[in-house]
């Protein structure tokens, strides 16, 4: 048992903003009184439910190529083991133990990979096993997956809807990604899509029918969390029109849009190249169903890891880094990039402006979320760095006049006054994502809730401040004090099961024998091995 | 009893729809799998007939085989792990846990097969797919220094060569295939193609084909020390640039001759700059059982693929530094834990020869050369057959490994567990 008490708290899903209260958590979970056991004194600090990483590329072949092509990265950061914890690496593709002490260093609790081909979901779980302490899940690449195309291609929505089901079963996963919908396809061939309506090539299926049938597959399983789409065209200038249009396209269903940043451009080239934020974000303020996360760009080096393939492969010509591209068979593809941001770039001081601006300008702080796409806008760890920039706005005034002037004249971000507090931080970064996930039991410190919890020192600077929490609290014990990782312990996995009609599976065997080359048995993940500690969030159909 | 979709964790292909029939505690019937999986498979029992443990030469229970092995890496001021290739990433997991734990080196098969392609990788990248890809949509493969017939039996059938796929209605009618080696090996049957260089000129062979596809202008001299003409080099860069969908499969004769990773890098530079005509990809003929497992365990648990040291207590990488052979050979390593590995029989001489001279740890279902010289050997239950985990296909397509056959002998996963497990209360108590 533990009662942490005279602190004040922050819990926006419960209406708490600030008041001193104590906080009781016993066998793991959130309870309203625990008379005995340790107490914390919190007098001075601030506590807040655990963080909620919501979409950052933690686990899978794809982070594990970045890793394994970056040695120079892994260089700028070692973490020596303790008696305790396990050694590892860091900088922006940390290997999976770095990447739970971390998360959990800052704290946060829980954290989503955001992107996972099917036929490497053992690969994720495998990885996101190994990332200790936190709880976490994956999405499920679905965006130019053959079934998916071809049942949308044949009207057939009731396989699709039962192949999708069968999908996220069969993957252990999470939610519907969607990534450059069409356009990975046409990769395979080297091509790419760029507007809403130029079709797919293995199915003549556009952009637009994807991300609409998904989105119905979405509300009729009643799945948890919406999808989660990464836009086409993302990286270029002038693509906030086709992340408009995308929005638009499926009406008031609701849709979860993906590191904005990297798709609120406008311009028609790198010469007038400007924020698109402000549209995006007029776009999300009247509509409630859409949500977004800001994807904020973080100078310095990054590593771009995307499964959008011709994106890298853009990225790899513009930058002439070096490149890794996998074409992963019926299913996806996968591309990564080193590369720099810079302060001195005008194109890249837009780019970190956009985040911030999407951030400020969103009226409704529970439909944008904090991340930076990691490691693609930045490496997680900055999160301090970008909160502080979103409270305190001489601050941001002053960073703004040390970056390229392309930020101040391309981008309204100059004029943006807005301050967040406190309570909107929590909202951003645990209460939000919480909620957008359908996380009922995460991002809040009402009883019956997951004890997660994150008290931090009230200190002048909130850089300092949310860098190093005093005490991070997983399941109700005490894992990092004062920046050091006091207990390691393995988190747990959520997973969906919607359930589906069987005969799904003899509706995809026929082609999947002749296209795949694993067998069809041996394609689904085994969960008491793969998911040895897993949740099943429960699906509400309407 | 009948067992379908079995998984062949004997070399790189990783096929998984084997049929193997079991009597009396015996695989008596194998399906579907090529003469080198057949007899892996039909090689093993459930019957005791191996000692649990010896140590020194001498029958010993698996629980003092445990606690020498312990005493013997907790003594050690440079011990090395090795091999890992032909088990499963459960035990790899465990494997890479006692490395950090004591500070050792550990190193896999990759070092002296497709660490080069590792290298290359890390300093262009590698624009790569997986096998199913080359089956549904290549209509152009190329294998450089490798030969599939006898290293992947059953890679031209299942992935490659003959397979009908989703864009290549007519299989093996509607791809080309070309060999390029020192020498025509039994691959070259399968090729419609064969172009024999001369040894150690890969590099100028790849560079020449760059500056083709680059449009450049060569003269017959620039390649005259290739043992190929001009002509038949524009023939082979013209084809590249004209496919649909090409795949270079680059074998150890690429990574393992002059040149090694500046030839890999070169043959993923020259995969790149097809993109501007074309859809291309590299894959790395990557070999034994589960090589590629490790490959993946290491990096994510330490960010590096091989070659990895913790004598400073965080993984550092240095190919050459830190790798078997060199560890072993400048005498550096003063006890070695083997696993699932025979580096006695594969490694450079000075390097085996060590290996002999110090206290040597062997996990290993079976006798090997490597057994016969090291101090402690434990018997273990063979992979895929006797104990179920995860394999990585040469791909990086994971699969499950399942158990079939009850074994006598505890799995790889398990005897490293109990290793971690005693050397972590040695090191407590000190
Ligand atoms: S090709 Fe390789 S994996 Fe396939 S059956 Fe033969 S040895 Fe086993
Ligand atoms: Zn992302």
């Amino acid at each position: 048992m533990l009662r942490i008490i005279n602190g004040e708290v922050y819990d926006p899903l419960n209406g708490v903003n600030g008041e001193v209260r104590d906080v009781c958590a016993a066998d793991g979970k959130i309870v309203s009184e625990a008379p005995d056991g340790k107490v914390i004194d919190a007098q001075g600090m601030v506590v807040m439910p655990g963080g909620i990483e919501f979409h950052a590329h933690v686990a899978g072949g794809k982070v594990n190529a970045g890793r394994k092509m970056r040695p120079e990265d892994h260089r700028e950061m070692a973490i020596p083991r303790t008696p305790l914890t396990r050694s590892g690496v860091g900088h922006t593709v940390p290997s999976t133990f770095a990447t739970g002490y971390h998360f959990a260093q800052l704290g946060y609790t829980t954290v989503m990979e955001a992107a996972g081909p099917p036929l490497g979901a053992r690969h994720v779980h495998e990885e996101l096993n190994d990332i200790p302490i936190l709880d976490k899940g994956f999405f499920v690449l679905m965006g130019n997956n053959y079934f998916v195309l071809k049942f949308i291609a044949e009207g057939d929505f009731a396989r699709l809807k039962d192949y999708v089901a069968w999908l996220l079963e069969a993957t252990g996963g999470y939610a519907i990604k969607i990534v450059n919908p069409a356009g990975v396809d046409t990769w395979k061939w080297g091509r790419n899509v760029n507007s809403l309506d130029d079709p797919a090539d293995t199915f003549p299926v556009t952009p637009r029918q994807i991300v609409v049938n998904l989105a119905r597959v979405q509300q009729e399983l009643g799945l948890p969390h919406t999808i989660h789409v990464h836009c086409n065209n993302l990286g270029v200038p002038g693509n906030a029109q086709i992340t408009l249009q995308t929005m638009q396209a499926v009406g008031d269903l609701p849709i979860h849009v993906t590191h904005a940043q990297f798709n609120g451009y406008g311009g028609t080239g790198w010469g007038d190249f400007h924020s698109g934020a402000p549209e995006l974000a007029a776009y999300v303020n009247e509509h409630k169903n859409v949500t977004v996360d800001m994807g904020q760009v973080v100078f310095g080096p990054v590593t771009t890891m995307t499964a959008d393939g011709p994106w890298q492969y853009r990225l790899y010509q513009l930058s002439g880094h070096k490149w890794v591209n996998c074409d992963v068979e019926m299913e996806t593809s996968a591309g990564i990039v080193p590369y720099r941001f810079s302060k001195r770039n005008a194109v890249n001081a837009v780019q970190w402006a956009v985040g911030l601006e999407l951030a400020l300008l969103i009226e409704d702080p529970w439909r944008v979320f904090l991340t930076t796409d990691h490691p693609n806008g930045g490496p997680f760890h900055a999160y301090p760095d970008i909160i502080k920039l979103l409270l305190d706005r001489d601050h941001r005034a002053e960073v703004l006049e040390g970056v390229h002037r392309g930020a101040q004249k391309r981008s309204s971000l100059k004029d943006l006054h807005r301050e967040y507090s406190l309570f909107e931080i929590a909202i951003i970064t645990r209460a939000g994502p919480a909620r957008a996930l359908g996380l009922r039991q995460k991002g809040h410190l009402g009883p019956g809730a997951d004890a997660d919890i994150a008290i931090y020192s009230k200190a002048a600077d909130p850089k300092e401040m949310f860098a190093r929490p005093r005490y991070v609290i997983k399941a109700g014990e005490i894992v990092a004090q004062d920046g050091r990782i006091v207990q390691d312990k393995p988190g747990r996995t959520f997973y969906v099961a919607p359930g589906y009609d069987r005969q799904i599976e003899s509706a995809i065997r026929d082609d999947f024998e002749k296209y795949y080359t694993v067998s069809f048995e041996n394609y689904p993940v085994q969960f008491d091995h793969y998911l040895p500690h897993r949740v099943a969030v429960s699906c509400v159909r309407e | 009893m009948q067992i379908d979709h079995v998984v062949c964790a004997f070399c790189g292909c990783v096929c998984d729809d084997l049929t193997v029939t079991l009597e009396d505690g015996r695989v008596t019937g194998v399906k579907q799998a090529c003469a080198l999986g057949r007899a892996w498979l039909l090689g093993h029992s459930a019957e005791a007939d191996q000692p649990p443990a010896l140590i020194d030469g001498q029958p010993a229970s698996l629980e003092e085989a445990v606690e020498v092995a312990a005493q013997i890496l907790s003594q050690a001021r440079y011990p090395l792990i090795y091999g890992l290739s032909s088990t499963y990433c459960e035990a790899q997991r465990q494997a890479v846990a006692l490395a950090d734990l004591l500070g050792a080196t550990i190193d896999c098969c990759t070092s002296v097969c497709h660490g080069p392609s590792g290298i290359a990788m890390q300093v262009v990248g590698e624009p790569t797919c997986t096998l199913g890809e080359v089956k549904n949509r290549a209509d152009l493969l190329i294998y450089w220094g490798s030969n599939p017939a006898e290293s992947h039996p059953l890679h031209f059938a299942r992935y490659a060569v003959t397979p009908k796929g989703l864009f290549i209605p007519r299989g093996r009618k509607d791809r080309t295939v070309v060999l390029v080696d020192v020498r025509p090996t039994a691959s070259a049957r399968a090729a419609d193609i064969f172009l024999q260089i001369k040894p150690g000129r890969d590099f100028e062979c790849l560079w020449a084909l760059r500056a083709l596809i680059r449009g450049l202008d060569l003269e017959e001299s620039a390649v005259a020390d290739t043992g190929l003409t001009l002509a038949q080099l524009q023939d082979l860069a013209g084809r590249m640039k004209s496919c649909r969908f090409g795949v270079l499969f680059v074998g150890q004769g690429l990574t393992q001759s002059r040149g090694k990773q500046m030839n890999t890098a070169a043959a993923f530079m020259l995969v790149r700059d097809l993109y501007a005509h074309t859809k291309f990809a590299v894959i790395p003929m990557r070999g034994h059982g589960n090589v590629t497992g490790i490959d993946n365990v290491l990096s994510w648990q330490t960010g590096y693929p091989f070659g990895v040291n913790f004598s400073r207590g965080y993984p550092r990488f240095n190919p050459g530094e830190f790798t078997a052979v060199d560890v072993l050979g400048r005498g550096e390593a003063d006890a070695a834990l083997i696993v699932a590995s025979d580096p006695v029989a594969t490694l450079p001489r000075v390097a085996a020869r060590r290996l002999a001279q110090i206290p040597t740890v062997a996990l290993d279902t079976h006798g090997s050369e490597t057994t016969k010289v090291a101090r402690v050997v434990i018997t273990t239950a063979p992979a895929g057959i006797s104990a179920e985990g995860t394999i990585y296909r040469m791909d990086n397509v994971p699969l499950r490994l399942r158990k079939f056959l009850p074994s006598p002998y505890p799995s790889d996963e398990e005897v490293l567990g109990r290793i971690v497990e005693r050397v972590t209360q040695l090191r407590a108590r000190n």
